[in-house]
């Protein structure tokens, strides 16, 4: 076990590792020079010349590269050249709605999905198993731009219910914080519970059919329990791994979410800062988003060993 | 001992739609009575195992109990009809009533609990003990089925056991809350020769020592002439011969049952002895003939057999559904 485990954390240094290096080659790749681009079209050439040297864009690729790794080894992931401000402490301001946003949409998602998916598996074939399928599917196919514009409309415009957008300021409380991901959270989570309803449902058919469910049902116990403890704990492996790879996604993902809620978030801050060529903030996410896809399957890992004693590392 | 614990008359079991369905079991009837075991014998196909989920009220979905009674005594003497039964009772009953093992122990398992559990789930179902008796009792019956080392077995995972172990836990599981019927359904057929052996001396050691009945289904000849006290043997959803076990391999009636015993294998062959197989194989049950069901693959089959013949008793005690039967014999 501890054996796997300093396998598993070097193999996550393997990983950050790779993806700085693919980070550094990719932005480098694009099209565009963040020097003149910096200081728009009127910057003589002396000026951009100038500037690249600053930035240290004008030394070999390979000095660049060293310099960039070493850098990074001592959590220093270089200044962003649009804030101008070190890319961590940009990252920084920005992980927390991020993460809480992709942590309650994903409790949405699931308790929205996990009750339709075990009804619809156990009626399946039924009317009811149809038509909560097709909601779902219909609910989850509507843009996540117009869920949240239709939030923002009613629940947040007319009724008041919840902020319509931002993250309550520089020094909003976390309760304020918190608010101002409500309807975020939502939408998101309506999104993505399609998915874990598909896979619950698959999941439990699966299961459903299993011999040692005939087994339970032999041994005189009710549905609920058939269902709820001897399907559900085995249908909820394959439900595990895809919640823990959707939170992954989600991190970087929402972007959607983000704009529409104008949420500080880091989808937003990536996408604006390739817009931007502002390559050390994107390099700082690929890296920051990595860590957080190796970390969250590391512990999807290890949670299957507590929920099923057949896995042995 | 000789009362009758489970009377089955005119079973008829299809699935699919109502108006429509496909038969899987056409008037099955048969008897058990209490210490005694009654094989079910027949081919794949035959009706085997949905006579024995029918009993357990255990149908896949779809399947539906259309006519007949199942007549069921308990431990206590009170008669059951299981075909009139409430859901909610007809559940009471499964496990101190009537309780099933399956042919697949390393399936019919559930891989995330531990054995103990599985087995002491039965006595939080069906009786009031706090968690120390159940305990005690789970491994209690973990050594009345002889599995070595029975009070650190019972925390183990069934992954962590053989083939073997598993169908002990499983009968374990099916024996906890004293049955008045065990239904095995080819309890045996996964297992290797020797350890099929150890099952079933284990099966009639408990079914002495409980006095419990045995619904026994096998295809095996040779584990009913082991086991049974009695035979049914299945034919297409339909019973075709049913006697006692001497009697029947002795002297069967119907040219089915003829044809099983014949394509045993002798355990010691004559040089030039060869196996003798049924022709053909079993109708599918949306295109059976008319009248007796294997007629296209009897040797002995005529115009008259299109007619049909129902069970009948030829000789006491036993009875056939063909009208050849006193050739065969």
């Amino acid at each position: 076990m501890s054996r796997y485990l300093t396998k598993r954390i070097l193999g996550m240094f393997v990983v950050i590792f790779l993806v700085l290096s693919i980070a550094f080659v990719l932005v480098r790749l694009a099209p565009g020079d963040p020097a003149s681009l910096m200081l728009g079209p009127d910057a003589t050439p002396q000026e951009v010349d100038d500037l690249r040297a600053r930035l240290g864009l004008d030394r070999p690729i390979l000095v660049q590269y060293l310099t960039f790794l070493a850098n990074a080894v001592q959590g220093d992931l270089g200044t962003s050249l649009f804030f101008n401000q070190p890319v961590t402490q940009v990252l920084a301001g920005r992980a927390e709605p991020s993460i809480l946003l992709a942590l309650f949409s994903l409790v949405v998602a699931l308790v929205i999905a996990t009750p339709i998916g075990i009804w619809a598996a156990y009626r399946r074939g039924t009317p009811g198993d149809q038509m909560s399928v097709t909601t779902a599917m219909l609910a989850a196919s509507v843009p996540s731009f117009l869920t949240g514009l239709i939030f923002q409309r009613y629940l947040a415009t007319d009724l008041g219910w919840f902020p319509v957008s931002g993250y309550g300021g520089p020094d909003a409380s976390f309760a304020t914080r918190l608010e101002h991901l409500v309807l975020p959270s939502i939408t998101l989570g309506i999104t993505n519970s399609a998915l874990i309803l598909r896979f619950t449902r698959a999941s439990m058919l699966d299961i459903l059919g299993e011999d040692y469910v005939r087994t339970a049902r032999a041994k005189g116990m009710s549905e609920r329990r058939v269902v709820l403890r001897h399907a559900l704990k085995n249908a909820g492996i394959p439900i595990i791994t895809v919640v823990g790879l959707t939170f992954a996604l989600l991190v970087s993902g929402a972007v959607v979410t983000e704009r529409v809620f104008n949420l500080p978030g880091m989808g937003n801050l990536a996408v604006g800062a390739v817009l931007r060529r502002d390559y050390p903030v994107v390099q700082g996410t690929l890296i920051v988003v990595a860590a957080i896809y190796v970390l969250v399957n590391l512990a999807t890992d290890l949670l299957y060993l507590v929920v099923d004693k057949r896995v042995k590392y | 001992m000789s009362e009758t614990i489970l009377t089955v008359e005119g079973l008829r079991v299809g699935f699919g739609r109502k108006a429509s369905p496909v038969v899987a079991l056409r008037d099955v009837s048969f008897a058990l009575k209490r210490g005694e075991t009654l094989a079910l014998v027949g081919e794949s196909g035959s009706g085997k195992s949905v006579t024995s989920l029918a009993l357990m009220g255990l149908l896949p979905p779809g399947g539906q109990v259309m006519a007949g009674r199942m007549d069921f005594t308990d431990r206590a003497g009170t008669r059951h009809d299981l075909t009139a039964l409430t859901p909610t009772r007809r559940r009471a009953l499964r496990g101190p009533g009537l309780s099933m093992i399956f042919q697949e122990p390393m399936s019919s398992l559930n891989p995330l609990f531990t054995v103990g559990d599985q087995i002491g789930e039965m006595l939080l179902l069906h009786e009031t003990l706090d968690a120390k008796a159940r305990r005690r009792r789970t491994i209690e019956m973990l050594e009345l089925v002889e599995i070595p080392g029975a009070a650190n077995r019972v925390d183990t995972y069934p992954h962590e056991m053989s083939g073997g172990m598993r169908q002990r836990v499983m009968i374990a599981m099916a024996m906890i809350c004293n049955p008045a019927l065990l239904i095995a359904d080819e309890p045996t057929t996964a297992l290797d020769v020797t350890i099929q052996a150890q099952i079933l001396d284990l099966m009639r050691r408990l079914q002495k020592d409980l006095g419990m009945s045995i619904l026994f289904i096998t295809h095996d000849m040779g584990v009913v002439a082991e086991m049974a006290d009695e035979v049914a043997v299945m034919y297409a959803g339909a019973v075709v011969e049913r006697a006692g076990v001497l009697d029947l391999f002795d002297r069967p009636r119907h040219p089915y049952t003829r044809g099983l015993l014949a394509s045993i294998p002798d355990p010691d062959p004559k040089p030039d002895e060869r196996l003798v197989p049924i022709p053909g194989s079993v109708p599918p049950l949306t295109m059976l003939p008319k009248g007796c069901a294997f007629a296209p693959r009897c040797p002995l089959a005529e115009p008259a057999c299109e007619r049909g013949v129902s069970l009948t008793e030829k000789a006491p005690g036993h009875f056939a559904a063909c009208i050849h039967s006193e050739e065969v014999a």
